[in-house]
This record gives C-alpha cells, sequence and structure tokens, in this order.
C-alpha cells in the first residue's frame, strides 16, 4: 500500500520533471548558459587554444545560438563527447545541442529519435596517401592498410566502398586523431581516411603538407549538421532558424562589419528588415528577443566570415568554399525565406 | 514437582523488533531487503520512464543485423557482411586470445624478473628493481600508449624492404618485423596432414609414458634410464618419418612484399603485439614482486634442511622451495591473470579489435544502443572473471594445508 | 708450554708477524665487484648483458634528453632549432604546463588555490601517515582539511562547507550523547543532525563571506583531476569498503548476499566499463531531467570500485584477526558494535593497511581510464587538446614521458611509504 505511494509520487514527480525538460528554451533561458555538446578536439571546428577558449567552426553555431537565446555568445558551456557519448549525451539532456561534426543519416534521424535541423557543412570521406606511393586514385587502394578514425560513419563507408569495387584492406581504427596521425606518418598504415575537412585540417599540421595528396575520390555524402533531441520543436526551431539567419546574412550580405548600421534602422530590403527584427516579429514568433538574428550574427559573423575565419582559404586548413558556397554561386547552401 | 525449565514464552512484542537479539537481524535484513528493492524498482523505474519520453526501447535485435564495419584480426570468419554478433564473437575471442598471450608472457618475465630480484648480482638486482618500480607505479594506460607508439617509430614500414637496396630485410628470408606487424610464414595444411599432427599428438603421449615408466623402474629397482635423448627422439622421430612418408603434406607460407602490404604468411598485427607486450611487461612487474614474496616466504630452515640431507642447490630449489614457494604465488598469480583480462580492454587506445573495441566501441556507436551494449559487454566480463575465480577457488582448496 | 716449544723446535716462529694488508682483490670496491658481479662466469654473463641493457638505455635517451629544448613556440620551432640533431621538444612541457596540472579551463588567475590545497594535504595526511611521531592534534586539521579543499578548489563562499563541518561536528556531539542509549541510536541521531545541517548548508550557500571565484566541477582537468579523483574516491571509499566487509561477515544471509553480489559484480568488470556505464547509460537510470556533471557520475563510480576492492582488502584483515579476539569480545559482554569498534576493527585495519595503500595506487594510476571517456586529466589533455593543436601536434615522447613520471614520482613515494608502514607495523613476532 505505502509502496504504491511511493510510486505514485514518483510518478507525478517523473512526469513534472519529463515535462520540463521538454522545453529545453525555458530550459536554457533560465540556466543562462547553452551546453553544447562539442568534439574532444578538432583543429578548425572546435579545440581549445592555449588559454582554453573553445575556437571553430562548430563552436561558431553555438556562440550563435547563444547569442540568439541568452544575447551572450560566451554564454556557452562546452561539453566535449567522443563518438561514443555524443547520443546519449544529447539523449539524456546534458547537453541542449550537439554541434560536433555529426553526419545526418536516416537511423540516427528516425531510429535514435533526433532532430537534424540543417548541414552546416557539407563534407565526404576522403583519402590521404603519401604521395611517394605514387597513388592516384582510390582504386588503386587493393590491399592497402588504412587508418580509420573511429566514432562516425567512416568505417561503414569504407567497407561499403571497398566491397563495391571488390578490394581487399586492413582497416586500424584509432580512437583520436593525434594517434592516427602518428600511425599514418609512421607509415603504419598507407592511407588515411576520414571526412574531407579533417583531411585538410590534418594535413595542414603536418611538418611537410606537400608530400602528402588528398585522392579525388569522395567515397560518401556527409551532411555535417547540428542536432537536437526529437519533439522538441521549439527548441528545434531557435537552432535551425540560428543556422539558416547565419546563411541568410551571408546570401544578404549582411555581415558583422555592417550589422550594426543596417539593424540601427529598417533599409530598403525587406528580407533583411525581417531578419533582423526591424520589421515584422519573427523573434517573437520564435519566443526570442527582436533582434535575435542581430545578435548571432554579431557573435562571430555570417555563414561565410565563420567559414574563412575557422577553416577558409587564409587558415591553415585551407578549405575552399565548394560544395559549401551560397546556391547563387553554384554551391548547396540555400536558407528558406525568412517571412 | 517438576522443575520449569524452559524460559518463560513471552507475549511478541513490536519493541522487541529493534531490542531482541533473535529478532533484530530479521528487522536489518527486511529493511535491507525493502531499501534495495525500493532502488532498484527506481532505477527501473526511471529507465521505462526516460526511454519512453525518448521514444526508444530495449532492444536485442540490432545484433542480427549486419555489422557494416570490417576488422582487421580476426580469428573466425568474418565480413562487413556480418551481423554485430559474429563482430562481437570476434571480439571476444580476440580478448581471449590477447589475454592468454599476455598471461604467459607475463608469467615468464615476472618469474624471470623474480629470480633475478633475488640474484646475488648487485647490478642485476639493481636493474630488475628498476624495471619492477618503473612499471608498476606508472598507469597502465600511458604503457600501452608508450609502446605502441614506439612500435610504430622504431620499426620499419613495409615500404623499407622495397626497392634494389632497401633499409630492411626479412630475418632469415622469412620473417619481417614491420611497424604493421610481424609477418611469419604460415603453414599450409595439405591432405594428410593430418597423420603428421596425430602422429605427433602421439609422441608427446609417449614421452610422458616413457618418462612415467622410467620413474616407475627407478623407484622399483633403482635403475636410472637415461631421460634427454630418448625423449626427443620419441618426440620428433616418428613424426618427421611420417612427414616424409606422406610426401611433405604440410609446407610454408612466406610472406612476401607485394603491393602495400606483405602478403601471405602469417600476419601478428601492431595493434595485438603492442597490447600484448604492454600488458605483459606491466603486469610481469607486478608477478615478479609476487614470486619474491612467495619465495622469500618460505622458511631459510627448508632450505638448510634441505642442504643437510645433501641436496644439490637445483634440487633444494625443484623439490623443496618451489613447491611450497608456489603455494604461496599461484593466488596472486591468478588474481593477474583476471587484471590482464580486465586490462585488456584498454584495446582500444591502440585500436585492436577486443570485446570492447567491437562491441563496446564501433557496434555502440553505431547503432547507438548504448545500455545494451554496456549491460552485455559488462556480463562478457563478469563470466570470465567468475571462471577465473572459480578455477582460483578449486586450486585453493586443492593445495590448502591438511591441517589436522 | 710455549717456551718448550721454542726449545724443541727451532724453526717455530717465536713472534707474531705483522699484520699484511688483505690482497688486492680482497679490498674495497674489487673485492665487491667479485662477489657481488663476477661471483660466478653465469653470474659475469648476468653483469655483461646487464651492462649491455643499461649502456642501450642510455644511449637511447641521455642524447635526447640533454639535448632538449626547453624553449620554444611550437613543434616547427624545435624542429627548426633542433636542426636535424637528436633531441627532444620540451618546450611543449613549458608551454603548456598550467594546462597540464590544471586543465583548461581552470581560470589561470586561481591557480594559487588547487597548489595551496596540494600543499595542505601534506600536512593533512601527515598526521594519518605518521601517527606514531606527529601530535594527536594535529588530526583536527586533517578533520577540517576536506571541507578547506573543497571551498579552495571549488569556490563560492565558504558558508555551505563551514555549515557542514559544524553538522559534522554537531553530528558527532549528537552521537557521543545517545551513544548510552545504544549504538543504533546514536547513529540515527548522528545521521539526522548531519542531514539538517545538509539541507542548511545548501539554502544559506548565497550568503557571501570570503567568497572565491567558483569553479564549475566540468572545468577541473589535468593532473588535478586525477588528484581530486584519486583523493576523493579513496577517502569515500574506506568506510563503504569497511561497511561492505563487514556485511559479508554478517550472519545475516540477506545482507551478506548484497554485499557479496555487489562486490563481486564490481570486481568482476574491468573500470572501463564502469566508466562507460557513467558516461553513456547512468543518465537512463535518473529521474528525467535530472543532469549532474560527469565528474559527479565518474566519482560515484570509482568509488564504487575502489570500495570493492577495499572491501576485500579488510575481509583479509579481519580473516586474519584469531577466533580468539572475537570470543574475548562476545565473553566480555560487548554488543556488536561495541565489539567491531573497540576490538575487532582497529586491529583488521591495522594489517590491512598495507593492503588498502596498495589499492589506493592502483585507483590512483586507473584515474587515467576517464581519459577514454572524454574527460581532460592528465592523459585526457595530451591525447585531446594538446596533440589535437596545431603547435604541438608530433610531440609525443616528451608528453608521455612527462605524464609516466609525474605518476611514478606519487606512486612511487606512496608505495615506498607503504613498505616503511609495513616494516613499522610488523607485529608478528618472529
Amino acid at each position: 500500500m505505502k509502496k504504491s505511494v511511493f510510486l505514485g509520487a514518483l510518478t507525478v514527480a517523473g512526469l513534472t520533471a519529463g515535462a520540463a525538460a521538454a522545453a529545453t528554451l525555458d530550459d536554457v533561458k533560465a540556466r543562462g548558459t547553452l551546453n553544447c555538446g562539442v568534439t574532444t578536439g578538432l583543429v578548425g571546428f572546435a579545440a581549445p587554444d592555449n588559454n582554453g577558449n573553445w575556437d571553430g567552426f562548430d563552436v561558431g553555431v553555438c556562440r550563435a545560438v547563444a547569442a540568439a537565446v541568452l544575447g551572450d555568445p560566451q554564454a556557452v558551456e562546452f561539453v566535449p563527447t567522443t563518438g561514443k557519448t555524443r547520443f546519449t549525451a544529447l539523449a539524456s539532456g546534458e547537453i541542449d545541442m550537439l554541434a560536433r561534426n555529426t553526419t545526418w543519416t536516416f537511423s540516427r534521424d528516425v531510429d535514435l529519435k533526433f532532430e537534424f535541423v540543417g548541414v552546416n557543412y557539407y563534407d565526404g570521406q576522403g583519402f590521404m596517401v603519401p604521395k611517394e606511393l605514387g597513388v592516384s586514385s582510390a582504386k588503386d587502394l587493393d590491399g592497402a592498410t588504412v587508418c580509420i578514425q573511429t566514432g562516425t560513419t567512416t568505417e561503414l563507408n569504407l567497407a561499403d566502398y571497398f566491397r563495391k569495387n571488390s578490394m581487399n584492406y586492413e582497416p586500424v581504427p584509432i580512437e583520436t586523431n593525434a594517434e592516427a596521425q602518428q600511425q599514418y606518418l609512421a607509415g603504419a598504415c598507407d592511407v588515411y581516411t576520414t571526412d574531407a575537412s579533417g583531411l585538410a585540417a590534418t594535413r595542414a599540421a603536418f611538418e611537410d603538407p606537400s608530400a602528402h595528396v588528398l585522392l579525388p575520390e569522395i567515397v560518401s555524402k556527409e551532411p555535417l549538421g547540428p542536432l537536437v533531441r526529437h519533439g522538441d520543436n521549439e527548441w528545434g526551431d531557435v537552432v535551425r532558424w540560428t543556422l539558416n539567419a547565419l546563411i541568410a546574412a551571408e546570401e544578404l550580405g549582411v555581415t558583422s562589419a555592417n550589422i550594426a548600421d543596417m539593424a540601427s534602422t529598417a533599409g530598403d530590403s525587406p528580407e533583411i528588415n525581417r531578419l533582423l527584427g526591424t520589421e515584422g516579429n519573427l523573434g517573437e514568433m520564435l519566443g526570442l528577443e527582436a533582434d535575435w538574428a542581430v545578435k548571432a550574427i554579431s557573435a562571430g559573423g555570417n555563414y561565410g566570415e565563420l567559414f574563412e575565419k575557422n577553416i577558409g582559404e587564409t587558415t591553415p586548413i585551407g578549405l575552399a568554399r565548394g560544395l559549401n558556397a551560397q546556391w547563387t554561386d553554384g554551391g548547396l547552401l540555400y536558407s528558406p525565406p525568412f517571412r | 514437582m517438576t522443575i520449569m525449565t524452559d524460559p518463560q514464552q513471552e507475549s511478541f512484542r513490536p519493541s522487541m523488533l529493534l531490542n531482541d537479539t533473535r529478532y533484530r537481524s530479521y528487522t536489518f535484513q527486511f529493511i535491507a531487503l525493502i531499501v534495495l528493492i525500493a532502488i532498484i524498482a527506481y532505477l527501473g523505474y526511471n529507465l521505462v520512464l526516460n526511454l519512453r519520453a525518448a521514444g526508444l526501447n530495449i532492444s536485442y535485435e540490432f545484433l542480427g543485423e549486419p555489422a557494416g564495419y570490417d576488422i582487421n584480426q580476426t580469428l573466425v570468419d568474418y565480413t562487413s557482411r556480418s551481423s554485430h554478433l559474429t563482430a562481437a564473437i570476434v571480439g571476444i575471442l580476440n580478448t581471449l586470445l590477447v589475454a592468454f598471450l599476455a598471461c604467459l608472457t607475463a608469467t615468464i618475465f615476472g618469474v624471470i624478473a623474480g629470480v633475478l630480484r633475488l640474484s646475488n648480482n648487485w647490478l642485476v638486482r639493481k636493474l630488475m628493481a628498476g624495471y619492477v618500480e618503473a612499471f608498476r607505479n606508472v598507469p597502465v594506460l600511458i604503457w600501452i600508449i608508450i609502446i605502441f607508439t614506439i612500435m610504430t617509430a622504431v620499426l620499419p614500414a613495409p615500404s623499407a624492404f622495397r626497392g634494389d637496396d632497401p633499409d630492411s630485410s626479412m630475418i632469415l628470408g622469412s620473417v619481417a618485423f614491420t611497424n604493421r606487424g610481424v609477418y611469419v610464414p604460415m603453414p599450409v595444411w595439405g591432405p594428410g596432414s593430418m597423420v603428421v599432427v596425430v602422429t605427433f599428438i602421439l609422441s608427446v603421449i609417449g614421452v610422458f609414458a616413457y618418462r612415467r615408466y622410467a620413474k616407475k623402474l627407478l623407484y622399483a629397482t633403482g635403475k636410472l634410464l637415461p631421460m634427454g635423448w630418448p625423449s626427443l627422439a620419441i618426440l620428433f622421430v616418428p613424426s618427421i618419418l611420417v612427414f616424409f612418408i606422406m610426401g611433405q603434406p604440410i609446407s610454408l607460407d612466406f610472406p612476401e612484399l607485394g603491393g602495400f602490404n606483405f602478403r601471405g604468411g602469417l600476419q601478428i598485427g601492431a595493434p595485438l603485439i603492442a597490447l600484448w607486450f604492454a600488458l605483459s611487461i606491466y603486469t610481469g612487474a607486478f608477478i615478479a614482486e609476487n614470486v619474491r614474496a612467495g619465495i622469500l616466504a618460505v622458511s631459510k630452515g627448508q632450505t638448510e634442511a634441505a642442504a643437510s640431507l645433501g641436496l644439490r642447490p637445483r634440487r633444494i630449489m625443484n623439490l623443496v622451495v618451489l613447491p611450497q614457494a608456489l603455494r604461496v604465488i599461484i593466488p596472486p598469480l591468478i588474481s593477474q591473470y583476471l587484471n590482464i583480462t580486465k586490462n585488456s580492454s584498454l584495446a582500444i587506445a591502440v585500436g585492436y579489435a577486443d570485446i570492447t573495441a567491437t562491441l563496446g566501441g564501433i557496434t555502440l556507436n553505431q547503432t547507438g544502443r548504448a545500455i545494451e551494449c554496456v549491460l552485455l559487454l559488462m556480463l562478457f566480463y563478469l563470466l570470465i572473471s567468475l571462471g577465473i575465480s572459480a578455477v582460483m577457488n578449486l586450486y585453493n582448496n586443492a593445495v590448502r594445508l591438511k591441517e589436522r | 708450554m710455549s717456551d718448550t716449544h721454542a726449545e724443541s723446535v727451532a724453526y717455530v716462529r717465536e713472534t707474531m708477524l705483522p699484520e699484511t694488508p688483505p690482497p688486492a682483490a680482497e679490498t674495497g670496491i674489487t673485492r665487491w665487484m667479485k662477489q657481488n658481479l663476477f661471483a660466478t662466469v653465469p653470474n659475469a654473463v648476468l653483469t655483461v648483458a646487464a651492462i649491455v641493457v643499461i649502456y642501450f638505455l642510455l644511449a637511447a635517451t641521455l642524447p635526447w634528453i640533454l639535448n632538449g629544448i626547453w624553449n620554444a613556440a611550437s613543434i616547427r620551432e624545435c624542429r627548426e632549432i633542433l636542426d636535424g640533431t637528436t633531441g627532444g621538444c620540451f618546450a611543449v612541457l613549458s608551454d603548456r604546463w598550467n594546462q597540464l596540472l590544471f586543465g583548461f579551463k581552470y581560470p589561470s588567475t586561481e591557480y594559487w588555490r588547487p597548489a595551496l590545497a596540494f600543499l595542505l594535504l601534506f600536512v593533512a595526511a601527515a598526521p594519518v601517515m605518521f601517527f606514531k611521531y606527529l601530535p594527536r592534534k594535529m588530526l583536527l586539521f586533517t578533520a577540517v582539511y576536506p571541507f578547506l579543499a573543497f571551498w579552495l578548489i571549488w569556490g563560492g563562499s565558504i558558508v555551505p562547507p563551514l555549515v557542514l563541518l559544524l553538522g559534522f561536528v554537531a553530528a558527532y556531539v549528537a552521537f557521543k550523547t545517545l551513544e548510552k542509549r545504544g549504538f543504533g541510536v546514536a547513529v540515527l541521531g548522528g545521521l539526522g543532525v548531519l542531514i539538517v545541517a545538509i539541507i542548511l548548508a545548501g539554502s544559506i550557500g548565497k550568503i557571501e563571506v570570503l567568497r572565491l571565484e567558483q569553479v564549475q566541477s566540468r572545468d577541473m582537468g589535468g593532473f588535478m583531476l586525477n588528484m581530486i579523483l584519486g583523493t576523493v574516491c579513496i577517502s569515500l571509499s574506506i568506510p563503504i569498503g569497511i561497511a561492505l566487509a563487514l556485511g559479508r561477515q554478517s550472519d545475516m544471509p540477506i545482507i551478506k548476499w548484497i554485499c557479496v553480489v555487489f562486490i563481486e559484480f564490481i570486481r568482476g568488470v574491468p573500470l572501463i566499463t564502469l566508466l562507460f556505464v557513467a558516461n553513456v547509460v547512468l543518465a537512463y537510470f535518473l529521474p528525467p531531467g535530472t543532469t549532474f556533471d560527469l565528474i559527479i557520475r565518474v566519482i560515484i563510480m570509482i568509488t564504487a570500485f575502489a570500495s570493492a576492492y577495499i572491501a576485500e582488502v579488510i575481509r583479509g584483515g579481519l580473516a586474519a584477526l584469531p577466533r580468539g579476539q572475537y570470543e574475548a569480545g562476545d565473553s566480555l559482554g560487548l554488543d556488536y558494535a561495541q565489539a567491531m569498534r573497540l576490538i575487532i576493527l582497529p586491529q583488521a585495519l591495522k594489517i590491512s593497511i598495507p593492503g588498502i595503500v596498495n589499492v589506493a595506487v592502483g585507483l590512483f594510476k586507473d584515474t587515467t581510464l576517464v581519459s577514454v571517456i572524454s574527460m581532460f586529466d592528465l592523459v585526457g589533455m595530451i591525447r585531446g587538446p594538446i596533440l589535437a593543436s596545431t603547435d604541438w601536434n608530433g610531440v609525443y615522447w616528451e608528453l608521455f614521458g612527462f605524464a609516466a613520471l609525474l605518476f611514478f614520482v606519487v606512486c612511487y613515494g606512496v608505495s615506498q611509504y607503504s613498505q616503511w608502514l609495513e616494516r613499522e607495523l610488523n607485529t608478528d613476532h618472529r
């Protein structure tokens, strides 16, 4: 008798807690910080610098969301996650969003019950080999030893590719990028494979980057994007439209330099006005301040600025825009309209 | 006139549950049981609630689905189309393989170092003390990483074997040490090879039979038969004869440099070697201490008594000291074996596909079934540990001093 | 008699010869070498082999260490300075020194706090470690230390730890006064007071007195994290271990079996799987919406792990006591709690101390495993942020050598202490 009362009390407690957990936006506002899951360290995407400040392209997305919601790009608690822990961290509510170059796949979206809010980087899995091997195509890699950074879809794509081309290989799965790189440089494997962006970042850190080539084959589609839990659509909308705001801002020519001007008074372009909150009430619809997008864009600049600063051609990583150009420039970035 | 010897039956009062030692233990146990059930119910209830909230369920169906990834070192047939269950089995076998190999070599390292620590050679004694302290006092994870790094950096890559004037060459043209692993010739079992194998096994049995007969003869008549060369002869001559009679059914497949790697032969991967070596040298340091303590535990009187009986030093060691020392050494030795098995779970740091890396690593990553994978993982280690503990208890009961 | 000798045998010497020095081969270093290094042929072979091994070890490491670079901004600069010669790039240690010790998120202006807490640890531990030589009064500081260290490392107001400390004192007083009415009542009373103190400490934490900048648990890192995990988990696990060991020896079957199952389960699985549980599974077993820091989940798991091992060590100590001690306790009319507290445990713990220290050393080393679940302890810092940074990408030996050295110093020190203590406590009168 007593026990059923006890359990009943627990049910009530549990349900209220469950209901509270669903409203992530309120939680974040109440807490005053955004818990954002990132990698344990991948230069250009998310890595702590000498002073322990996180920096990178994925980090930029986190900061933009924090700025949009809380008004402060620094109000982010970065939670480093590994390939193994990231999904549990998100599912259990330890983090509010995950921006950890995670590939958008069917099973993650449907079976694991996550919601990918968009794509912030179109990537694909590539191969890096030492130039002296004289390999010019991934089709020549029959019998090679391949170092893989585990924890993403890499192993599966690799297995599929070699199977499809009926080639053999020796996989060497390695936990961290740094260790995989050491194996590769010591010649313990012939090929290093991970996302092409990761390969470029890795090669940039080599003693002699020119001694290594990236093979032309890209063996998989890797749309990387931030994700949130299923079932909390309000919060999903906030993250989705913050990302879209960054992309749209580049398309519309809004940069961190001119945004202060543009946001002070309503301009000629209605879409910019709606984006920046000088017209309409988009912010209110999201449950945010009117100038949410202004803060998000001011945090680190628009999509193009973030890209250039962290992984663009002027950085050691030196990635070209490629697929990640605006649709107007022949890329795939295409933000739905702000209206 | 009967005298009442029984104490008067007291009527039961609730306070007796706490104050009366007869009932108090029931009270405590009852409370403990209720608390335990409540905790388990609470956790289970939370689990159900959480899973419902996330729309997930507990299901082991993923074990039947294709794993989709490849594994470099497998003892059974495995392709990327095999199921997650097969991948887990590959992992289990790999764990057992590395644990078994490491147990063997750790014992060898440990016994050598332990005996040498008691050597009367000062330099050797200090060197071994240095080895034991250096390995005992640094985390095994750091040693695994350091040894793996040393292996990849020091050993040559297969490309060093290439060209007209290669930097490295194969030892005896058949064994190659590379930083991807060691390539050794692999026996190819042709038709009729079973006969050779059976002959060899029979020879081994024959050797034991011969030795037993010789011992019996010695005790019965005092006649000492030669031991060394007849044993060798029994061991090898029949097998070699049969080998040639059957037309050399067993041949060797030599590793050859081809393409990116060595081909043919038997490859023992670098991760396996690094993990094997790291575990054995680390645990060897602990075993050395056990061996030393075991030998020191045999009282000096035993040695002196044996010496006064006229036994020679080697016989004193074999017949008097070691049998007594083993009684002290073996129980901690078995728990060191248990530690090796558990520490082999760090294979993840060197990319060796043990059970933690397959089921608890890639499978967990790919399917996202954290609860199921971790549960199975713990179950496996638990079974292994209980198995080893059972062996240990059997041994302890067998060697217990029969006290009267 | 001697004179008769002299008369009868003319060639017998009458006076003693002056003492000659022993032959060169039997003195000083030569003799020592002959006895200790070249006593027999196999022995000499061993010596030569040992010298060869030592030579190779030194030849491989010495130039690398001596020629090391301590001052450079990145590995590229190191390579330039070395210019092809052998040498270590120890500059990474000086460049990332603070990160290696404190992690990368601890506020740099506050480094003195954990450093001070670390120094005070010795003061607090000394009266326990050298209980025979130091005054008992120093134990007071040991009792205060956990609260002080908590305040120093985590920061915030001093009020909550202070209230908690007073709560413990009050609980102790309550226990002492209630003790006459039975051990169980006293324990309940003490616990009651303690719970009140905890609630109080939680509610009045806002009062700002002697406020230090607050640091979140998740910002702990580097070697400091290893130290925190090691000391906290060991200190928590000793009382739990004692309880488990007593439970396992208990006559009450249910309690006994709960303890046996717990101990055997924990000892049967590797620590890393327990850490996986802390990291990826535990969240599912907590009420929805509760999230508490990874570090606390890890502390729970490591404590459970350590207490199972310590329970086994203490069980060994309990089993080693002669049966007569238990019977003596019973015959004096002591109840279970009194017998344990006054007779059995003091002796059993004394026997178990070396074993407990061994478990502590093992556990401290095992704290490096948290790097596998993305925590930035010393090894995690090295494998994560430092090796991933473009500046120090490729410096392995120096970093791992440093980590090994740091652990060696601590663990070797503790194990030497344990051996000293073993000699000190040697009570078997042989």
